[in-house]
């Protein structure tokens, strides 16, 4: 998937349905700035977003991300019979550890499937996917 | 110990793999029936069922079922966690017998999902265009994971951290075959080598279409009551030694550490329970939903060290002969796989322990593991089985 791709596909996925813990998230997103939350009793941060902290169970508030992290660990989808994904593969789907220490599934774009390894350095790529929706892809750090 | 020390003394499978002219409930149906014939009790005895709702368009959790099949229960237990539920329910039904809450409890399981749905679902993601995705699943879903992925991905992280290789993994895959080479009813019964797993088809790297279990039709039943009451029935009973469950997280981006599961708690906490150590199994039953799954539980549980997994199926002790024979059956990786495959873990653990595992007999097969995965190595449930009761 190349960056002018993306507003492509992700007219054909099925989109997150914002809730009460998570409208902030996806709005934000929509909007440019990705968020986390963090605890305002004990500090840790959390991902995805709930209505309270699953370390202490305080409350929590929200933060802006670095928008940097690094591959946790991937796989690469060679098969999927669905029609929003299925002219895609191969596609990198991954599990990104954000600076702040949380992790989340995206897709890893903009790069040579075949070249990704754990542990490598990955950047935020937000892509506006509804109004109340930006989707959050992360690419390699090319540095 | 006591009287009402829990065992299983039915226990039956449906028609399997490929069942077109069943539908969920038949299986669910026929299962029972043969159950109740396999150790003679009547129906009336019943007084406990527990029933986990499955993939199927029917409707099958336990209160329906339990109207359907005219269960009149004193407890219930509709406990779903996907694959291993049934592990579960060993734990929660042992406790009520032992409890006096009932005396005989059944347990049901049927699915029509390769008759019904086709092979969509380790390979395909649940929604699509238009669609708008609640709860946990709206992180993962506009990614386009498929089932299979979630599975790689732990697959990949394990070899990252201890440097297991494809080979290994295909090994498990290739032991399971040979004993499904043994089972008429299997699905593959084909021998396979180690070159035939990595050389088939990348699904999700680094899974290969045969790290991969199958699709299938199936159903299954067991009846567990007191050791006081199992007496004078048809077989003797199985005991339940131990059994212990545990979970990490649901959605597979929610995983803590993706080389563990929750077997590295339930697995050690069922032997403790059990009076047993790993090396005292003569036979182990584990959720083979793909080869990464087999391995992970095996060191959580605690059969060889963390990381090790891999130089441990290589040594043989799992195949044919050896001094652990694995998944017996021909498990979910080329025998039955109808998406939750726990209740045949159970079935083939009770049938090794009473002998009647024909040509995949294990010799003197007195303690027997089953180690059940449900959801995306989420939520674990070890039971270890015997042929004699605590001491």
């Amino acid at each position: 998937m190349t960056i002018e791709g993306l507003q492509e596909t992700v007219a054909l996925r099925a989109l997150p349905a914002p809730d009460n813990a998570s409208r902030h998230y996806w709005q934000s997103a929509a909007d440019g700035q990705l968020v986390v939350q963090r605890c305002t009793t004990c500090g840790e941060f959390q991902f995805y977003p709930r209505a309270l902290c699953v370390a202490c169970a305080g409350e929590t508030e929200w933060v802006d991300a670095s928008g940097r992290g690094t591959l946790h660990t991937y796989t690469i989808i060679r098969q999927n019979r669905s029609p929003a994904f299925a002219a895609l593969s191969p596609y990198a789907v991954g599990i990104v550890e954000l600076d702040e220490g949380v992790r989340m599934m995206s897709n890893i774009v903009d790069c040579d499937v075949e070249q990704l390894t754990v542990g490598m350095a990955l950047e935020v790529v937000l892509v506006k996917a509804a109004d109340d929706v930006g989707l959050p892809f992360w690419r390699p750090v090319s540095d | 110990m006591g009287s009402r020390d829990p065992v299983i003394v039915g226990i039956g499978l449906s028609d399997y793999p490929v069942a077109p002219e069943l539908d969920s409930i038949d299986h669910h149906a026929l299962a029972f029936r043969r159950a109740l014939a396999d150790c003679g009790l009547e129906k009336s005895d019943i007084d406990g069922y527990v029933c986990a709702s499955g993939f199927a368009q029917n409707v099958d959790d336990a209160p329906n079922m339990a109207e359907y099949l005219r269960i009149k229960h004193r407890w219930i237990d509709g406990t779903s966690v996907g694959g291993s539920s049934f592990e579960f329910h060993v734990q929660h039904a042992a406790a009520a017998i032992e409890m006096g809450l009932c005396d005989v409890v059944l347990v049901t399981y049927g699915s029509d999902l390769l008759s019904r749905a086709g092979r969509m679902l380790g390979t395909s993601t649940f929604s699509s265009g238009g669609a708008r995705v609640p709860g946990p699943a709206q992180y993962e879903n506009c990614w386009g994971n498929v089932l299979a992925g979630a599975y790689a991905m732990a697959a990949r992280r394990h070899m990252h951290e201890y440097g297991t290789t494809s080979e290994q993994l295909a090994e498990i895959a290739v032991g399971v075959r040979e004993f499904a080479g043994l089972n008429p009813l299997a699905q593959y019964r084909d021998p396979i080598t180690v070159d035939d797993v990595v050389n088939s088809r990348m699904i999700a790297d680094p899974l290969h279409k045969l790290d991969c279990c199958v699709i299938s039709d199936g159903g299954g039943a067991f009846i567990m009551t007191t050791k006081e009451r199992a007496r004078d029935l048809a077989k003797p009973p199985v005991y339940v030694l131990g059994a212990a469950a545990g979970q990490t997280h649901w959605t597979i981006s929610q995983m803590p550490d993706f080389t563990t599961t929750a077997a590295a708690q339930c697995g050690p906490e069922a032997f403790r329970l059990a009076g047993v150590t790993p090396a005292d199994v003569d036979t182990i039953q584990v959720y083979d939903s793909f080869t990464i799954t087999v391995l992970m539980l095996l060191e959580d549980m605690g059969f060889c060290p963390k990381g090790e997994g891999g130089r441990f199926v290589e040594t043989g002790a799992l195949r044919r002969g050896g001094r652990q024979p694995l998944n017996t059956d021909g498990g979910g990786l080329s025998s039955c796989h109808p998406g939750m495959r726990g209740i045949f873990l159970i079935n083939e653990a009770v049938r090794q322990l009473r002998g009647e595992g024909g040509e995949a007999q294990v010799p003197d097969c007195e303690v027997a593991v089953a180690c059940g995965s449900g959801g995306y190595l989420s939520c674990i449930g070890t039971v270890v089985l015997g042929k004699e009761g605590r001491s």
